[in-house]
């Protein structure tokens, strides 16, 4: 048991990390985000009152009245609330309200392409260390090509040939604009049909790595003792690369795959950028040249939380998957 | 915390034994000495070294012989031509002086990422793993809470929040530093740890040397392939980092690389023009350049990791087993149970 609780604490402590960077940043970093941010609230529109005000003194720092560890108890205090502030460039939409607004676009997008890749790049990689020095190696300089190039550059060039050369896909956002928003066919179709090249970028960017991670684990495995006994005892080979071999090589991928969820997501920001995807990549940029420093840290320490929720997920199913992890701490 | 089993990452230490016996195999001897921390030439290292080598001429002496990449001509978007290898930009710059520029930007920041996030990792990795107890604990934790932490938005989060006019090259450098060295860190430090309890630096120890000593002299050069290799993939993510920072309008201002090559591209409209030859080239620079440094670290590879060597060799031997077994059951089969020397060869 005291596995699960030790990654509970850990990732508790990381959470913490990630809270206080959040504290830390704005106040670290020269410029005034506060009156910046007012400024443009008025502009908008908006009433500063000085609750305002002392809002987001707490969140963004600038406010000098109080001593820096009230401030950051008064800061914490207003996140378990949930309270985020007014995002500016969505005026007079609450944060946490504009977060998850783009939140399903992201959550579909990444997690489907990112479970694909996975799926895919471990099956391919199995079936590639199952036959070190065949033909099938010249694979692996490809897939390392593959993993150089940039996310968005791929994007681009993917959007360049599929949809304006050849005219097979909308050349960006998430969804028809003439459409409503709902769970009906025709919106549900026109999402597929916007989504499908930006889920093929990270696919493609991200399969890599699947592949020569499970290659490289297959490899080592292949030498294992285990492995000679199987074919000593006259199994098929299907059966030895399915049952023994794959099912102890992927170990480390189910490892990474918490970690490489950090990437995609990092990638993907960028990637939806590309293709004005409502996401919450999109919605973090937007904010970032709008000033609109509110909603920036809202949605970096969402993306945070997200990553860590993952991780921590994938960690608990590891100790359950492989009982070595439980026994060794 | 950490997932990864020590006894699943290829480990320096066997690595002597293992060439050992790979010597008697082959009835060649090890390499000795230092020459055992060169990657051996083959095509796939000849290939990547061809290509860093191109690049990195390209940044430094290409600047010298093309012209002003700023110089706006009166002529618009205009694709490959004699005079404009590369074809123009929107405002008639030429794009091939821009690339050279640009690649020169780009190489120099992934250089000052990798050897910062280098020392980083180094420093966190083995001088924590070495002192042990509490300072490794700590610096573990520290190290697995960066890992977590996902680099990017916290790198745009941070971009963000500094003006413009104060964003120079270094304060990017160190930005993407700061969020890359964590992935080594830990790394570096199982790695330490199995060194670390080496009779010969327990040895050095007891005689006295000094904490600095000990890992600089005993334990640094056990770990250089690896670190070789973590700094390789430090350059490529530095390269890519930045480039997608400078994307997003985001980099260092005032200076130019790849990445900010890419955002005027897709902020000319070059996309919607059909102007590939104005975003296609930086792409492929840093694909190309990234490619070849990864086909250097498969090489490096070899070295940390002879199994995945040794195992090619072992297959090797199996495979022929296999086809020998093969034919000569084809042969016994065809001669009804006689096999003889003149089937066995009708068989192949």
């Amino acid at each position: 048991m005291s596995y699960f609780l030790r990654k509970i604490g850990f990732y508790a402590v990381a959470l913490w990390a990630a809270l206080t960077l959040n504290f830390a940043i704005p106040r670290m970093l020269p410029g005034n985000p506060v009156d910046i941010l007012l400024a443009k609230l008025q502009q908008r529109g908006g009433t500063v009152t000085p609750e305002t005000r002392e809002a987001y003194a707490l969140l963004l720092g600038g406010d000098d009245s109080l001593p820096l560890w009230r401030q950051y108890i008064d800061y914490l205090g207003n996140l378990f609330q949930g309270d985020l502030g007014v995002s500016v460039s969505y005026y007079p939409a609450p944060v946490s309200e504009v977060i998850a607004q783009s939140l399903p676009w992201t959550v579909v997008l990444v997690g489907l392409a990112t479970v694909i890749a996975a799926v895919l790049g471990v099956a391919l990689g199995a079936f590639v260390g199952w036959k070190p020095g065949t033909w099938l190696d010249s694979l692996i300089p490809a897939t390392t090509l593959l993993a150089a190039v940039p996310y968005f550059w791929l994007a681009l060039l993917l959007t360049y040939l599929l949809a304006r050369v050849l005219g097979w896909f909308p050349l960006q956002g998430g969804y028809d604009v003439v459409l409503t928003p709902g769970w009906n066919a025709e919106f549900i179709g026109s999402a597929i049909t916007y989504g499908f090249l930006p889920a093929l970028t990270i696919v493609l960017a991200s399969i890599g790595g699947w592949l020569l991670g499970m290659r490289n684990m297959m490899v080592s495995t292949l030498s294992e003792d285990y492995i000679l006994t199987a074919e000593a005892k006259g199994l098929s080979p299907r059966k030895i690369l399915r049952s023994y071999a794959s099912r102890n090589a992927v170990l480390p991928s189910v490892a990474g795959f918490a970690i490489s969820l950090g990437f995609v997501v990092s990638g993907s920001v960028i990637t939806e950028q590309v293709f004005s995807y409502p996401g919450i990549g999109g919605r973090l940029l937007g904010a970032v040249s709008n000033n609109d420093y509110a909603l920036m840290q809202g949605l970096f320490l969402f993306i945070t939380l997200a990553v860590l929720g993952a991780n921590l997920v994938v960690d608990l199913l590891y100790g359950l998957i492989d009982p070595r992890t439980r026994a060794r701490s | 915390m950490t997932n990864l089993k020590p006894s699943s990452e290829p480990s320096v230490a066997d690595s002597a034994e293992l060439l050992a016996e790979t010597s008697t195999e082959t009835g060649r001897r090890p390499r000795a000495g230092w020459r055992m921390l060169l990657p051996t030439m083959t095509p796939w290292l000849a290939i990547g070294l061809g290509l860093i080598i191109a690049i990195a001429l390209f940044g430094l002496i290409g600047p010298h012989l093309v012209g002003d990449p700023r110089a706006i001509r009166d002529m618009g978007l205009t694709g490959p031509s004699a005079e404009f290898w590369l074809g123009t930009t929107q405002t008639g710059q030429d794009v091939l002086a821009q690339l050279a520029y640009a690649t020169r930007g780009s190489l120099q920041i992934g250089v000052i990422v990798g050897l910062l996030a280098t020392a980083l990792s180094a420093f966190f990795g083995i001088y924590g793993a070495y002192r042990g107890r509490v300072v490794d604990e700590a610096f573990s934790l520290f190290t697995n809470v960066f890992l977590v932490i996902p680099g990017l938005p916290l790198v745009i989060v941070i971009s963000g929040f500094v003006p413009a006019e104060s964003r120079g090259l270094w304060t990017i450098a160190i930005v993407l530093a700061i969020t890359s060295w964590a992935g080594s860190a830990r790394v570096l430090r199982a790695q330490t740890l199995s060194v670390r309890n080496r009779d010969y630096v327990a040895a050095s120890q007891v005689s006295g040397e000094r904490p600095w000593r000990v890992i600089v002299v005993e334990i640094l050069p056990n770990l250089l392939p690896v670190i070789a290799s973590q700094f390789v993939f430090a350059v490529i993510a530095a390269i890519l980092g930045e480039a997608g920072l400078s994307f997003i309008g985001l980099g260092a201002s005032n200076s130019s690389t790849l990445g900010t090559m890419l955002f005027y591209a897709q902020n000319g409209f070059a996309l919607s023009l059909g102007a590939w030859w104005w975003f296609i080239p930086p792409g492929l620079i840093i694909a190309l350049f990234g490619t070849g440094l990864s086909l250097v670290n498969f090489s490096i590879d070899e070295i940390i990791n002879p199994k995945l060597k040794n195992l090619r060799l072992h297959r090797k031997r199996a495979r022929r087993a296999a086809r020998l077994e093969r034919e000569l059951a084809q042969a016994t089969r065809r001669n009804g149970g006689v096999p003889t020397q003149t089937a066995k060869e009708s068989a192949r």
